[in-house]
């Protein structure tokens, strides 16, 4: 069985020269195929328009190989799309496959909101990748959007190649050394004080915005049963009871929809914005952490040169070294300066955009309850 | 204003609920009953019943003299048929159960409720009556109509389930949240068990429920074996047996009998899951209000770290939005609780004790029964000693058949006669079971609809300062 969704374009796209965007996913039994399609009008693509199906698993290879270039130690790496989460769709997917009983409406509905929330993060990594000067011109990037092949064989080479090394790094050991550093520059100084603590913050928010929606979702549900079991009464009752109670049974159904949408507008708004950033802050955390391991690596080549020259011995050798640990310490701070400057700008904007749909879209969920129960309040009465 | 009172709660048919934003408060749910109901039929025979002692021990009535002053009341005698039209004459009462208090101390205190009483009803002796009654007195006045009326059909609305672990919580001086939400899931439903009671014309007459409602004192009901839901299930139980040996009579009459038990049997199961719906439902709605809360907290917090000043300000305000719509979620589940919830477990409560009342009748042939084949027996005695030349004996033979066949008579009278009162009990409760749905679910949906109303009031306030990010 196949499910079409159309995404819910949030739109990074200020640029028309590489435009990007996921018009559909397919699910397919536990796969999650996405068309990504880019129009362009930069002369190194070989057309001007493409549509490929790329799997989450050729976002991450994507996002690796640009983890793990050198080049880009100076940048924010926008984080990666988390594994579209199915698990119980996918049995049930898995199930229908086998030629079993069909989905209920509810059970729809979850795999329905799912996609959406996975079609949205997974475009955002792209359009993040094509607005920014550097990754737009990145050779993988490329690839990625115009090989008209599976990519799993290059996939499965790059593992071999870098095998992850860099990212377990910088995982292990970032709020230490972080925090170790001694800062000269204000701006770094602030910068680290300021996502050391957003950082913690935004995890609990998230965290706390996702119970919240469940529990929005459980009310939902709710609803359903509520519905259902006013069905039930309504068999058995005399006529014009029973057309009563199917009413009611009726609006209740309706509720639900409001409730459940109202529910994924919300999370789609709000949770999924507090998620991206909680990964986007540690993005930051770990430019900033790179930065200090070119620091402390500066430093020890001083050291290592101070050594040299009271024994007289690789002196050439010591100076070339500190002399290159300073460049890209250099060139670190300077361009992580810009993209931590950038970062907030968009990080505001983001905010703005999502609390601003967000708003409107309750407001919009609540008007259309609000007509609905007045109407059946209507009807009711008069019956 | 005791006109305006009457006429407008005698227009009215409102379940009225009134918040409060501050936490701690009590809801206070007001039902207010303004539509006659049927007058029960006071010939002679039923009169009996109603002012005999009956098996109620303990009370010695305070004021006979109360009962005959108001012969008035049982002058008047409206024949009753099966479709009758609702009498809109004067049936005006209000009660109230409010302000709980506590008594004692340790394991051995208790809550004491007020029992306020409006009414223009002849009957009472004073239009406006209050009175301090606890726990037990509610369920001793419910023991006492049950052992009167049960046998005789009537439905006699179930007393408030007894609690255990909410009483303990409560004398142990637990000043928390669960012992207040307790005090007033109690009153409440005490509240409208007093309202069902007196909305039966047989109850609201009976000196038992106006000896409760007027007197100061009322003596201690010690044995508070109370007809509680469990209660009418082991009577159910042992009506049991009686079926199994009854010789059904098929007739009309017993297939409406038949039909309408297999329709309780039904609506029982229905409203179990129902009810179980909306418990699910209050329980989530609960769920849903502390995360809110939490995540107000959550984002207040994050708005102090942001450090860009527009943001950080828009983040504080989105905290106070998801603030007060916690409240909301609160009051909602409130709603969801004593409109629909509440409602929806006395019904449940209700069928049980509609069950019990069919089994009564049960009980009842299967002593009609008996009472035949004894007779059988008598006569079947008498016949032998015909021929036996025992003279004495004879004549005890005979007397004994005309005691049976007197039995037998009696029988059959109060056969039929409980057959037509469940007949009519049953018919005034369906009337009523659909009025209070309707009603309540009005009431519910429009708590919906204030709920949403404000919440668009919310959001739309805070729609301005999204904005002015910048």
């Amino acid at each position: 069985m196949q499910l079409l969704v159309h995404s819910v374009s949030v739109d990074l796209n200020n640029d028309a020269s590489l435009v990007i965007d996921i018009p559909d996913a397919l699910c397919e039994r536990d796969k999650v195929k996405f068309t990504v399609h880019t129009k362009t009008t930069l002369s190194s693509f070989q057309k001007p328009e493409y549509s490929v199906q790329r799997q989450h698993e050729d976002f991450i290879w994507l996002h690796d190989t640009i983890v793990e270039t050198e080049e880009y130690a100076g940048l924010i790496i926008p984080p990666a799309p988390p594994k579209p989460d199915f698990e119980g769709p996918r049995e049930k997917m898995h199930k229908l496959g086998e030629g079993e009983s069909s989905m209920t409406k509810e059970e729809y509905a979850k795999m329905k909101q799912e996609l959406e929330k996975t079609v949205q993060v997974h475009e955002v990594f792209l359009q993040r990748l094509s607005s920014h000067p550097m990754f737009r011109k990145d050779r993988n990037f490329q690839i990625f959007l115009e090989y008209d092949q599976d990519l799993t064989v290059r996939r499965k080479n790059a593992k071999e190649m870098f095998g992850g090394f860099f990212k377990n790094m910088v995982k292990s050991a970032d709020e230490v050394l972080i925090s170790g550093v001694k800062e000269v520059d204000e701006f770094f100084e602030q910068e680290k004080n300021f996502l050391l603590d957003y950082s913690s913050k935004i995890k609990d928010a998230t965290a706390k915005a996702e119970k919240m929606t469940r529990s929005h979702k459980n009310v939902a549900d709710d609803y359903n049963h509520i519905s259902g079991a006013l069905n039930n009464t309504a068999a058995d009752n005399n006529t014009a009871f029973k057309k009563h109670l199917e009413k009611c049974a009726e609006v209740f159904e309706k509720l639900r929809k409001v409730e459940d949408r109202m529910a994924s507008d919300q999370e789609l708004k709000l949770t999924e914005l507090l998620r991206y950033y909680t990964r986007d802050i540690q993005a930051a955390k770990d430019l900033l952490y790179r930065r200090a391991r070119a620091l402390a690596d500066y430093e020890n080549s001083n050291k290592a040169l101070d050594k040299a020259r009271l024994k007289g011995k690789d002196v050439a050798q010591a100076e070339e070294n500190q002399k290159q640990c300073l460049q890209k310490f250099d060139k670190l701070s300077e361009s992580g300066k810009k993209e931590l400057t950038s970062f907030k700008a968009r990080r505001v904007v983001a905010f703005r955009k999502n609390l601003i749909e967000m708003t409107e879209l309750e407001i919009k969920h609540a008007k259309n309850s609000v007509s609905l129960l007045q109407g059946s309040i209507e009807i009711l009465k008069s019956n | 204003s005791n006109d305006a009172e009457n006429t407008a709660a005698h227009h009215r048919n409102t379940l009225q609920f009134n918040t409060y934003s501050h936490r701690k408060q009590l809801f206070s749910v007001c039902v207010t009953l303004s539509e006659a109901t049927e007058e029960v039929s006071l010939d002679s025979p039923e009169r009996q019943p109603i002012l005999s002692d009956g098996p109620s021990p303990v009370i010695t009535p305070v004021t006979p003299v109360m009962i005959s002053s108001r012969a008035d009341v049982f002058d008047r005698s409206p024949d009753q048929d099966e479709d009758e039209e609702e009498n809109r004459d004067t049936f005006d009462i209000q009660i109230s159960v409010s302000d709980p208090e506590k008594v004692g101390d340790g394991m051995n205190a208790y809550m004491v409720y007020k029992v306020l009483t409006k009414t223009s009803l002849s009957i009472f002796s004073r239009d406006e009556v209050c009175v301090k009654r606890r726990f037990s007195d509610f369920l001793g006045l419910h023991s006492k109509l049950a052992s009167k009326y049960m046998h005789m059909g009537y439905i006699v609305p179930p007393a408030p389930e007894k609690s255990i672990v909410g009483m303990t919580k409560v004398k142990v001086g637990k000043e928390d949240l669960s012992s207040v939400e307790f005090v007033e899931k109690r009153r409440s439903a005490l509240e409208r068990y007093l309202l069902r009671t007196v909305k039966h014309p047989a109850l609201l007459k009976d000196p038992d429920v106006l000896q409760f409602l007027e007197s100061s004192e009322l003596p201690r009901a010690v044995s508070t074996q109370a007809l509680s839901g469990a209660g009418i299930l082991r009577m159910v139980n042992k009506a049991a047996d009686a079926v199994n040996k009854m010789t059904i009579k098929m007739n009309e009459s017993d297939a409406w009998f038949e039909e309408k038990q297999q329709q309780f049997e039904n609506l029982d199961v229905q409203l179990r899951k129902l009810h179980a719906s909306v418990e699910s439902l209050v329980c989530h709605r609960k769920e849903l209000s502390v995360n809110t809360a939490s995540f107000a907290k959550s984002a207040a917090m994050l708005g102090n770290s942001e450090d860009h000043t527009a943001l950080s300000r828009a983040l504080s305000q989105l905290a106070e939005v998801e603030e007060k719509i916690d409240q909301l979620h609160q009051d909602q589940a409130c709603a969801d609780f004593y409109l629909i919830s509440e409602l929806l477990g006395d019904y449940v409560r209700l069928i049980t004790a509609v069950k019990g009342v069919f089994d009564q009748r049960m009980k009842t042939w299967a002593k009609c029964q008996d009472a035949q084949v004894m007779l059988q027996r008598k006569r079947e005695a008498e016949a032998k000693l015909q021929h036996a030349n025992k003279p004495d004996k004879l004549q005890q033979a005979k007397d004994e058949i005309r005691e049976w066949e007197g039995k037998v008579q009696q029988g059959e009278r109060d056969f039929e006669q409980i057959s037509k009162n469940i007949r009519r009990e049953v018919g005034r409760f369906e009337k009523d079971r659909v009025k209070d749905f309707r009603v309540v679910i009005i009431k519910y949906l429009e708590s919906l609809v204030h709920t949403q109303q404000q919440m668009i009031k919310y959001w739309e306030a805070f729609l301005p300062e999204a904005k002015a990010i910048a």
